[in-house]
């Protein structure tokens, strides 16, 4: 029990150091270039019309305010992290008056969503697969899979995102390939609306999968290959236990182990496969909303869904490394 | 080294057809030298041409030769993702090896940080980058933030291989015979990392040359530099697909999928080669398994 408390407390210090390192990170990245947001937001506004030398300043300084931009920079650090800790990050600049929190808000449903069941869903079936490939390792069927995940692994999710897209889209109109659900349904816990929802999410989550499923796969067979040669594999086999009972309790009971460490680790790149495949399937997350905001010039948002994002993969690796003990009697019981 | 290769060669399909595919790339990226026409100048060719005998790959909507500008792309990608691996490579070894060397809170420290590189979600922050930076975020700049962010995962392979050397014979004797801690790294230890340094620069490579293609495919950087996801940016921005211009993105598409399998196909059977296990199977002598 004080063995759990120590690694309670070990993972906690690094998932705070996580976020601040990230936001440390945003906060150098936003103050510490050459570059001003205000002018920029500024030059943005003034370059569609002649505005007023007096206009101009007043919304300089309202601008400089909104950003946190003034006082000496020991001040702007700490009305930075302040703005943080409350997730206050002005209103929207392209959604104006909307705030920047209200529009992440609003989109953070459709990712969690999209992006827990199509990693879930992955995860468990590319371990399946792979605990499979490793323990029959004879069987065609599974080494002609596992040369179609060395195909697809190493392929950038937006590029199987595309070709999925024209496939779909352009050679066999199928599946709708924009947005999160039809136009003119009532929003709201009916059949329709959720079938909708469910329809426009297969094209998103299957380019998920497709890239994600490889990985562990491979990761899983090597793993399995190498313990079935231990000597309790081997013990087993000759003591006649049941082949499926062998795989199941003995084999991949313990490669799951660093699978979900791999979990754990490979989250933040997961989560950037999903930004993007978000964007080309038009789905209505956060990273849409993030594209969207950089074509708008809208800082606030763009810092928002920055940061929020740090947080919220962080969080999430918070929650698996806390689960990992149920997994691991080791760490459980030491 | 040259038996390396040739037993590589040899023994490993995987080797191979990596091999191959990343040949042929880097092949037409060596073409781009003989290049009839220059990548910035548009409307050089008719517009819209299928492809022919006069331009194999087709030409743009913006009067460009596909083929041509293709080799262009191939080689300012592939120029990217080396900058990349070599720059993030350094970091990851000093890292590495310090970390694994040292021990105790030098280790903590470093891991910690590690960690947290690791798990940062890195395209909301490039993005940002690129949204502070706009017009000043060049080629070469990009390359340098990625490498910045891009060491982690392979420092701490590095460690855990340099955490088994700190406990050798030969690293005692260093020691003892009054080797400063750099000489031990930089002599004894650099060339046994070497082999797996060498793996994981092709997938880091591939990260890099992936994270590329999307930035640019988004119109995040600098889209005038003609590279892979720049060329697809532009199909992109003339409807290419709708238009019926397919050779515009289908090549750039095909070429970037066969260096991505080519590059990675490398990486697996190096590192298979590395782990004696693994290579005993492959050659068939039977060694165990």
């Amino acid at each position: 029990m004080r063995f759990y408390a120590k690694y309670f407390a070990q993972r906690l210090l690094q998932f705070l150091l996580v976020v601040f390192i990230g936001i440390n990170l945003t906060y150098v990245i936003t103050h510490a270039t050459p570059i001003d947001p205000v002018e920029q937001s500024i030059a943005a506004v003034t370059s569609f019309g002649n505005t007023s030398p007096e206009a101009i300043n007043m919304m300089r300084q309202s601008l400089r305010e909104l950003y946190g931009l003034t006082g000496g920079p020991y001040e702007q650090y700490i009305a930075f992290w302040r703005r943080i800790a409350v997730a206050d990050f002005g209103p929207s600049l392209s959604a104006f008056p909307t705030p920047v929190s209200t529009l992440i808000a609003r989109a953070l449903p459709w990712t969690i969503g999209l992006l827990a069941t199509a990693t879930l869903l992955t995860w468990l079936l590319g371990n399946l697969l792979g605990g499979l490939a490793g323990y029959y390792q004879d069987k065609a069927s599974l080494k002609f899979l596992a040369v179609i995940a060395m195909g697809l692994h190493p392929v950038p999710y937006y590029i199987v995102a595309f070709v999925l897209l024209v496939m779909f889209g352009y050679l066999w109109p199928l599946l709708p390939i924009a947005g999160g659900y039809g136009m003119n349904i009532e929003q709201g816990l009916n059949p329709t609306f959720v079938l909708s929802v469910l329809k426009h999410s297969i094209l998103p989550a299957l380019s998920l999968m497709l890239v994600g499923l490889g990985g562990w796969f491979l990761g899983m067979r090597s793993l399995v290959s190498n313990i079935v040669s231990e000597d309790y594999v081997v013990y087993a086999e000759l003591a006649g236990v049941d082949q499926r009972r062998i795989l199941g309790s003995y084999v991949m009971r313990n490669a799951l182990l660093p699978q979900v460490t791999g979990l754990a680790l490979s989250l933040g790149a997961i989560f950037n496969g999903a930004i993007i495949t978000e964007q080309v399937f038009g789905y209505p997350g956060v990273g849409s909303l993030l594209v969207s905001a950089v074509y708008a010039g809208d800082y606030g948002l763009v810092l928002g869904v920055a940061t929020i994002s740090i947080i919220g993969v962080s969080t999430a690796v918070l929650i698996i490394d806390l689960v990992y003990p149920l997994l691991d009697p080791r760490v459980r019981t030491a | 080294m040259l038996t390396t290769l040739r037993d590589l060669l040899r023994y490993n399909v995987e080797f191979r057809i990596g091999a191959i595919l990343v040949g042929l790339v880097a092949g037409m990226s060596a073409l781009s030298l003989f290049s009839p026409y220059s990548p910035i100048d548009t409307f050089v060719v008719a517009p819209d041409m299928p492809p022919s005998l006069a331009h194999p790959f087709g030409t743009t909507s913006r009067g460009q030769d596909v083929f041509w500008h293709l080799t262009f792309a191939i080689r300012n990608t592939l120029a990217f993702g080396i900058v990349v691996a070599l720059l993030s490579r350094i970091l990851s070894l000093v890292i590495g090896l310090v970390s694994g060397y040292k021990g105790g809170w030098i280790d903590r420290v470093l891991m910690s940080i590690n960690d947290t590189f690791i798990v940062i979600p890195l395209f909301p922050i490039l993005v940002l980058f690129y949204f502070v930076l706009r017009d000043r975020m060049s080629w070469t700049t990009l390359a340098v933030i990625m490498a910045l962010l891009g060491w982690a995962y392979d420092a701490r392979l590095i460690r855990s291989l340099a955490l088994s050397l700190r406990t050798r014979e030969f690293t005692h004797t260093a020691v003892f015979s009054g080797m400063s801690t750099r000489q031990i790294l930089a002599r004894e230890h650099l060339p046994f990392v070497m082999p797996i340094v060498f793996a994981t620069t092709m997938n880091n490579m591939n990260w890099s040359i992936g994270l590329e293609v999307t930035l640019s495919v988004l119109g995040f950087t600098d889209i005038n530099s003609p590279t892979i996801g720049g060329m697809i940016y532009w199909a992109n921005q003339h409807t290419a697909l709708v238009a019926g211009v397919w050779w515009w993105l289908a090549f750039p598409v095909v070429s970037i999928i066969g260096l991505f399998i080519g590059l990675f196909l490398l990486a697996v059977s190096m590192n298979e080669h590395i782990d004696p296990r693994s290579r005993l199977r492959r050659l068939g002598s039977g060694g165990g398994s």
